[in-house]
């Protein structure tokens, strides 16, 4: 059992190790079936193990080695397999699988095809070691890993100098993030004395409820989350890690790496209990991401800045469950959007591609003749993440909505709300690219065709999946308890007192409560859905260049003046330390060490002109002063 | 020995310091002012047999022979001064046709 969980983290590092040594001399299908099989293997394996542990298995731990002991906490390299893990395991290694497939297709013709794999198997180790660590100092190793992998992938195409700026961005923007994470596992180490989940659970109790030691812990370890799954006010890398080639757009800013600060904050849910003020802290930063995010998504034109947008959005309704302490749904509403947001993804990387690079919406229209197998998943991605009554998106949403009207009605209007947005967007995505009249060039329209299937077979998968994966955990009103699969799978790594929280909230609300809130939604949905279309193919509404738009479409599109706020405040000031530093380097040391060369040079100059090279003169020095010596010594006497 | 030393003795002192002092100025003199590298070299000479004269006067006032020997050992390096500094001027006037020492200030700074 052991090994098979080495074998998972080993296969991934296999590949990075092979394609990143060998790959430049090796054929591409090679390269691509290598990275793709690893990655496959692990998956295979872990559903293997995933056969052989059922919800009451506890955590296996798997110890490669003792790495280091300091004051008494032994650290080991070792791998903690239980239900939660597992579940991620499946997540990354299962869609992971798909990306690459999909990835040997749509890179195909990119010079730097084996880095690009070496690149992507390295990312998912680091992610496997993020999610499989049995402690939070492995933890952090993944955490840094998948920060590394994800500032190399954005700048893929490193030739260009806005993909580059994107990149540090995104890098530097995680790194305040990962200062945060830092501290709290240092806070946790220093008060339990252990580093491990298990330790760390039982000593936990200690802590005072809400005691400032414990608010330090959970906070800190939040801003890590904030970084890493792009909240405010840390969430401006995302879109512009964009940058990226898409297929990294689906595995890491959408279905994997994002989302590793809720699988923190889940994972350290017997911390987060005690924590009632920093879970209600969560509960807005959620709020506030999932709503700036939509609003700017309403008026993007690059296709996959509305996708970041939305991700970010939705990775607010996971914090947002967080924060309302729904913990299964946060999970749930994870793996849902890992399906639909990867679909979406390789969908519009499958538009780019047909469309020859193109991710401007104002030059695509018309496309679902031209693109059948895309057009047709990519509605399924859309319907998904809009809320289709019985599709994955609205049934994980759904119960995330349930559970913020059990907090307070409020923050369902909220909900309600953002989820309109997203329906919006969404289908102005989605009608502007397929529907209408084509608006691009004569060129392109000559050049677009479908993809090949090694990218549209994870395609359809993956709208297979966004379709049924919702019923693991059907609603209580649709599935009468017996469906709700992930939520007894999930049981045993929730605390008891997280678990009573949230059932004592739920109890609140009545079946009649439940069946109005998801009528409004469904009905909602239909709404809006009708609504768009009216706007964008009846009326045929277009867009138009972000300067165009004028009151709130502008404030949309200018994404809230934020980045240009970052700017000013922090970007600013440290360029101004930085010239401040360089003035005072200049003018002042600069200058010291030029006056004391300087000085001995100028009076070296001076000096050598007493050597005249006339010997007489010498003598005469020489005399006249022996001479004056001679005096002065005589009449001193 | 001994008659040599009465001998000098019955000059006075003063004679032989002012006699080697005058000397000793016009070696000076003849280095700073002449040209000609032969003659300096000569009143470097000069300049020395004046040392040696003082020597060998205040030697044998005090009736220890010590100075006298220093005579001779200055009088060896004069001679291999001499031959040096002959040897250079030869070669000097090799390449100028001139023995004048204003022509080589060619180590000016």
């Amino acid at each position: 059992m052991e090994n098979l969980i080495f074998a998972i983290v080993l296969l991934p590092l296999f590949g990075f190790l092979i394609n990143g040594l060998f790959g430049k001399s090796m054929p591409k299908n090679v390269v691509g079936g290598i990275a793709t099989l690893v990655v496959f293997a692990a998956f295979c394996i872990a559903t293997f193990l995933f056969i052989n542990f059922d919800k009451t298995s506890q955590p296996i731990i798997a110890k490669a080695f003792e790495w280091f002991r300091v004051n008494g906490i032994q650290v080991n390299f070792s791998f903690q397999i239980d239900q939660l893990s597992l579940m991620m395991v499946m997540i990354i290694t299962g869609i992971g699988s798909l990306i690459h497939l999909y990835s040997i297709g749509y890179m195909h013709h990119d010079k730097g095809f084996y880095r690009f794999f070496a690149y992507l198997n390295l990312f998912v180790f680091m992610m496997l070691l993020l999610v499989m660590g049995s402690n939070y100092i492995i933890l952090f190793i993944g955490w840094e890993g998948v920060g590394l992998c994800s500032y190399l992938l954005i700048g893929f195409w490193f030739k260009n100098k806005e993909y580059g700026k994107a990149a540090r961005k995104a890098f530097i923007m995680n790194r305040i993030g990962d200062l945060g994470l830092l501290m709290g596992v240092f806070m946790i180490a220093y008060h339990t004395n252990a580093f491990d989940y298990i330790s760390v659970a039982q000593n936990a109790s200690k802590f005072e409820v809400d005691g400032s030691i414990i608010i330090f812990i959970c906070a800190a370890l939040f801003i890590g989350a904030t970084g890493k799954s792009a909240q405010v006010p840390l969430y401006t890398w995302l879109p512009d890690a964009m940058a990226g080639p898409t297929p990294v757009s689906a595995l890491i800013h959408a279905a994997t790496m994002v989302t590793a600060g809720v699988y923190l904050v889940v994972r350290s849910n017997f911390l987060y209990v005690l924590a009632p003020t920093v879970l209600d802290g969560i509960l807005f930063v959620g709020l506030l991401t999932a709503l700036v995010a939509a609003f700017y998504a309403m008026r993007q034109n690059d296709i996959k800045k509305v996708l970041a947008y939305s991700t970010v959005s939705q990775l607010g309704f996971m914090v947002i469950a967080l924060g309302v302490g729904a913990y299964t749904a946060a999970m749930f509403h994870l793996m849902t959007h890992a399906f639909f947001k990867a679909l979406l993804f390789l969908g519009s990387g499958s538009v780019i591609h047909a469309m020859g690079g193109e991710q401007d919406m104002r030059f695509m229209g018309g496309l679902k003749d031209k693109i059948k197998i895309t057009h047709i998943t990519f509605l399924i991605g859309t319907f998904a993440i809009a809320g289709m009554p019985l599709f994955s998106g609205m049934i994980s949403k759904d119960e995330i909505l349930v559970a913020a009207w059990a907090k307070n009605p409020i923050f369902w209007v909220v909900l309600f709300i953002i989820s309109a947005m997203t329906a919006t967007y969404m289908f102005r995505l989605y009608y502007l690219t397929f529907h209408g009249k084509f608006r691009g060039s004569k060129e392109q329209e000559h050049h677009l065709h479908e993809s090949p299937l090694n990218m549209t077979l994870p395609l359809m998968i993956l709208a297979v999946l966004s379709v049924i994966g919702g019923f693991i955990n059907l609603p209580h009103i649709i599935g009468h308890g017996h469906y709700s699969k992930l939520q007894e799978w999930l049981s045993p790594i929730l605390t008891e007192s997280a678990k009573g929280q949230l059932e004592a909230n739920l109890k609140g609300i009545s079946v009649t409560t439940e069946y109005i809130l998801i009528t409004i939604t469904v009905a909602m949905f239909f709404a809006v859905w009708l609504i768009v279309k009216n706007i964008y193919v009846n009326k045929g509404k277009l867009p138009v260049a972000e300067e165009s738009y004028t009151g709130w479409e502008k404030l949309s599109a200018k994404k809230l003046y934020v980045d240009e706020l970052y700017n000013a405040l922090f970007v600013r000031t440290v360029e101004g330390l930085g010239r401040g530093g360089k003035m005072f380097d200049t003018n002042v040391l600069d200058k010291v060490v030029d006056f004391v060369g300087e000085g001995a040079e100028e009076s070296g100059k001076s000096m050598k002109k007493l050597q005249n090279g006339n010997v007489e003169n010498y003598v005469l020095v020489m005399s006249v002063a022996i001479g004056i010596i001679l005096i002065v010594n005589f009449l001193l006497q | 020995m001994g008659e040599v030393n009465t001998f000098i003795q019955s000059v006075p002192l003063n004679y032989f310091v002012i006699l080697a002092t005058v000397l000793f100025c016009l070696g000076v003199l003849g280095v700073l002012l002449r040209k000609n590298a032969i003659i300096i070299l000569g009143c470097v000479e000069l300049m020395l047999n004046s040392v040696n004269l003082l020597l060998a006067a205040f030697s044998s006032y005090m009736g220890d022979g010590n100075g006298q020997i220093l005579v001779f050992f200055i009088m060896v390096v004069a001679a291999a001064e001499v031959a040096v500094g002959l040897a250079i001027i030869a070669m000097m006037y090799r390449n100028t046709k001139s023995v004048d020492v204003s022509i080589f200030n060619k180590l000016r700074g």
